[in-house]
């Protein structure tokens, strides 16, 4: 007998495939996305207090962070673009019984996005021409409309974790739709606000960690402080309430996703006294190598040590999702990260209050440093507990995801190009961003004021 | 007219504007593709880029509203285009990640051979998206896409008529372009530019024009239903279409400029009513009919209220844009 079943495996090859092209262009368009929801208040800020205050520091700081934005909300655009189209490449038969619920969301996203990429047109190049408050509050509607699309393509997803407000015919269908309770399912309550704090965690930390290390290199202008300052003034606030909005959350999926819950926390057997495992292997008889807090679990998720855990005994094993030490893993380091960040900030505010500065050890820039790509891997693995921890269901409870997959050829071909397409562009984006900062430093920026590739570019660079 | 047909409305509108503006920015990548090596084709690359800069994402952003709307309000639809056609949407994807990137990193990255890369890769785009869209869309008028989905995956469209419709895209933005183009050359100040894209969008109409005929022809033989009505029902717009572009090319000629623009975009839309004229009710011609296609009504009610929304918000706002590029209030270069 051979130790595989041939077939279903030839048929899943598909699901891998589709699965793997979506996680990784969802995840490489979620982190300019995030920029594309909070860099314009980040911008904002910086904008304001060069206004009020006649900075100039200030100001230089939100002209160079909205031609960076100029970079990253293409990018943005265009792998979101990739996704909407994936909707129907990927997942037909999901868009085909779920297009007429699932949409609502996204006809509402559509507005804002709409919005955001006017202003922010607006905004990016107004800068010379328009009076100076004026083209502040051409600004101001990129905020309001990236906090608005944020809710409507999360609520997209909360619908899929949470769905309701649709009636289903005999083949399975959606015949009738009730709007309202789709956009605020039960999961948009905590899953939107958890995002939109990402959002604001992942610009701010990592725009902060950028002057970090500028000031680590020995740039201790004001220019430099201002830029760590004020990025990292907006993270450290949302932290706090991130990891109070996240503890929430994850009650809530203990919940209404019992088997997302009891996989992402290694619980084998339901019952009361559950221990909270950090770290760990989970196998079938348990967590290995991982550390112990008895009763722990069943506290956290019910304040009462008597709290019953559903185990993973309790779930049917084809509505038990995979890669359990996978989602175990990422659920601890995303909290562990969002302890940290939150560590920092506590750091950060202590000397703050006491001295009106930032600390003065080069641990805390060191720190700072790393925040930003911290705060994307925390982003990250809190997106794999959410989808893989949904898995085997695209919508919860409704339709599988082996259902939904494309029956088209050719898949894994799309997805290694995808990656070789996104794997340059990760790298080209970093690389421009890292000659724009390296021309700011070494003062104007004449390159950009010529035409497309002007010869005398690179006579002059 | 019932809530299909009026989202179905709602789904064209946005479908024109996607024509006229992100047309007109694939065409712009058309120019700056043939426009020469880096000496010869600098000064219209510059032109090109700073009409292109502030609005090609607004612009953009109409192909996503038609995506949600036809997922939405025509789920069936959408799935039985996704899963025949998903060779030429999957290229046409792929196009819109290189085109807007590389146009995107052209400004900023370092050196001219990183510019000239970055250049090409966004003019090939510009290229090759629009010719798979056009493919798709002649695919879908020939007939080629069954109710139920999974069609052919080439020979759905690797056909005479898809393929042709796939190069008219490409004209007619490049035309669109032209045309935008004379204009804020003239506007900068630049004789010779405003000439050149003069020449190039009377090119671009000639070709138009003969490829329009031939593609008659071929709608004869592989879109009967389109063709019929387009010659019956669709008759007037057929007939605006070619008056107002004709009367486009001798302005080109006489060298007038004000009604020049009002002129080709309404060539081209009544082109694309026409279409829709010649395929109505089917969404799928004539396999699939809009009513049979639609969502439940309540789905429908939202579809038209955020088009309402859309109308009132963002119609003014882009318009504010329109207008703030046009008086050179927006620029590329700050």
């Amino acid at each position: 007998m051979l130790p595989f079943d041939p077939l279903p495996l030839a048929e899943s090859s598909n699901l891998l495939a589709a699965r793997n092209q979506m996680a990784w262009t969802l995840g490489f368009h979620i982190v300019f996305s995030c920029l594309g929801v909070a860099l314009p208040a980040t911008i904002l800020v910086a904008n304001y207090l060069g206004l009020k205050k006649n900075d100039e520091a200030a100001m230089e700081l939100a002209r160079r962070w909205s031609k960076a934005m100029a970079v990253t909300f293409a990018v943005g655009a265009v792998s979101g673009t990739l996704l909407s189209f994936e909707f129907g490449l990927l997942w037909p038969e999901f868009m085909d019984r779920f297009g007429a619920a699932f949409g609502v969301a996204f006809a509402i996203e559509g507005i804002f996005f709409f919005l955001e990429a006017i202003f922010l047109a607006v905004y990016i190049y107004g800068w010379k021409r328009l009076k100076p408050w004026a083209h502040f509050w051409a600004g101001v509607p990129m905020v309001i409309t990236g906090i608005g699309g944020a809710f409507a393509v999360v609520a997209a997803n909360s619908w899929m974790n949470q769905p309701q407000g649709f009636t289903l015919d005999a083949a399975g269908k959606v015949v009738d739709v009730e709007p309202l309770k789709v956009l605020l399912n039960p999961a948009t309550g905590y899953e939107v606000p958890h995002m939109l704090l990402a959002a604001y965690m992942v610009t701010g930390f990592l725009v902060a960690s950028i002057y970090a290390v500028g000031m680590l290199k020995g740039r201790r202008d004001r220019l430099h402080r201002l830029g760590l300052l004020i990025p990292l003034t907006i993270a450290c606030i949302a932290t706090p309430i991130q990891l109070f909005v996240g503890d929430t959350a994850a009650r809530e999926v203990a919940d209404h996703q019992p088997a997302k819950f009891a996989a992402m926390e290694c619980i084998q057997e339901t019952g009361t006294h559950q221990d909270e495992y950090v770290g760990g292997i989970c196998t079938d008889d348990g967590v290995d190598y991982g550390i112990a807090i008895p009763d722990l679990d069943s506290f956290l998720v019910g304040w009462s040590f008597d709290t019953k855990v559903t185990g993973l005994n309790d779930i049917p094993d084809d509505e038990e999702p995979p890669a359990h030490t996978l989602l175990h893993l990422s659920f601890d380091t995303m909290v562990g990260i969002g302890s940290a960040l939150m560590a920092l900030g506590l750091w950060f505010a202590f000397v703050w209050w006491k001295r009106r500065d930032i600390p003065q050890t080069p641990w805390f820039l060191r720190a700072v440093a790393v925040s930003g790509v911290g705060a994307i891997v925390a982003l990250w693995c809190g997106w794999i507990v959410t989808e893989v921890g949904r898995q085997p269901w695209i919508v919860q409870g409704y339709m599988k995801t082996s259902e939904a997959v494309t029956k088209a050829d050719g898949i894994w071909f799309t997805f290694a190009l995808v990656m070789s397409i996104y794997a340059a562009l990760t790298a080209i984006t970093i690389g421009v961003l890292r000659a724009m900062s390296k021309r700011w430093r070494e003062g104007g920026d004449e390159a950009e004021d010529e035409g497309p590739y002007a010869p005398r570019t690179e006579a002059g660079s | 007219m019932s809530l299909a047909d009026a989202a179905a409305v709602i789904l064209w509108a946005g479908v024109t504007f996607y024509a006229l503006f992100g047309g007109a920015d694939f065409g712009g990548g058309f120019w700056d593709l043939v426009a020469g090596g880096a000496e010869r084709g600098e000064r219209p690359r510059a032109t090109i880029q700073r009409s292109l800069t502030p609005v090609w994402e607004a612009n953009h952003v109409w192909l996503i509203f038609c995506l949600v709307v036809l997922w939405t309000a025509f789920p069936s639809a959408f799935y039985a285009v996704m899963t025949t056609l998903y060779v030429p949407i999957t290229i046409a994807a792929f196009g819109i990640i290189l085109r807007g990137s590389g146009f995107a990193f052209r400004k900023s990255i370092e050196g001219l051979s990183g510019r000239r890369a970055a250049g090409a890769v966004f003019a090939i785009a510009s290229l090759l998206t629009p010719f798979f869209m056009g493919a798709v869309v002649g695919a879908i008028a020939a007939e080629n896409v069954p109710a139920d989905g999974n069609g052919d995956a080439f020979s759905s469209w690797l056909q005479p008529l898809p393929l042709l419709v796939g190069v008219l895209f490409v004209v007619g933005g490049a035309y669109l372009a032209a045309i935008f183009l004379v204009g804020d050359s003239r506007r900068a100040g630049e004789a010779d530019m405003e000439r050149y894209f003069e020449r190039r969008a009377l090119g671009a109409a000639v070709v138009a024009g003969a490829l329009a005929v031939a593609g008659l022809f071929l709608l004869d033989s592989e879109a009967g239903y389109v063709h019929d009505r387009l010659l019956d029902q669709g008759l007037p717009l057929v007939i605006l279409s070619l008056a107002c572009g004709a009367a486009a090319i001798i302005v080109l000629v006489r060298g007038g400029r004000r009604p020049l623009r009002p002129l080709a975009g309404a060539a081209f839309v009544a082109v694309i009513w026409g279409w829709a004229v010649a395929q109505f009710p089917y969404l799928l011609p004539t396999s699939l009919r809009i009513d049979q296609a639609a969502a439940p009504d309540a789905t429908l009610t939202v579809v038209l209220i955020v088009f309402g929304i859309a109308a009132v918000l963002v119609l003014p706002s882009l318009f504010l844009l329109y207008t703030l590029a046009q008086k050179d209030i927006l620029e590329s270069e700050h």
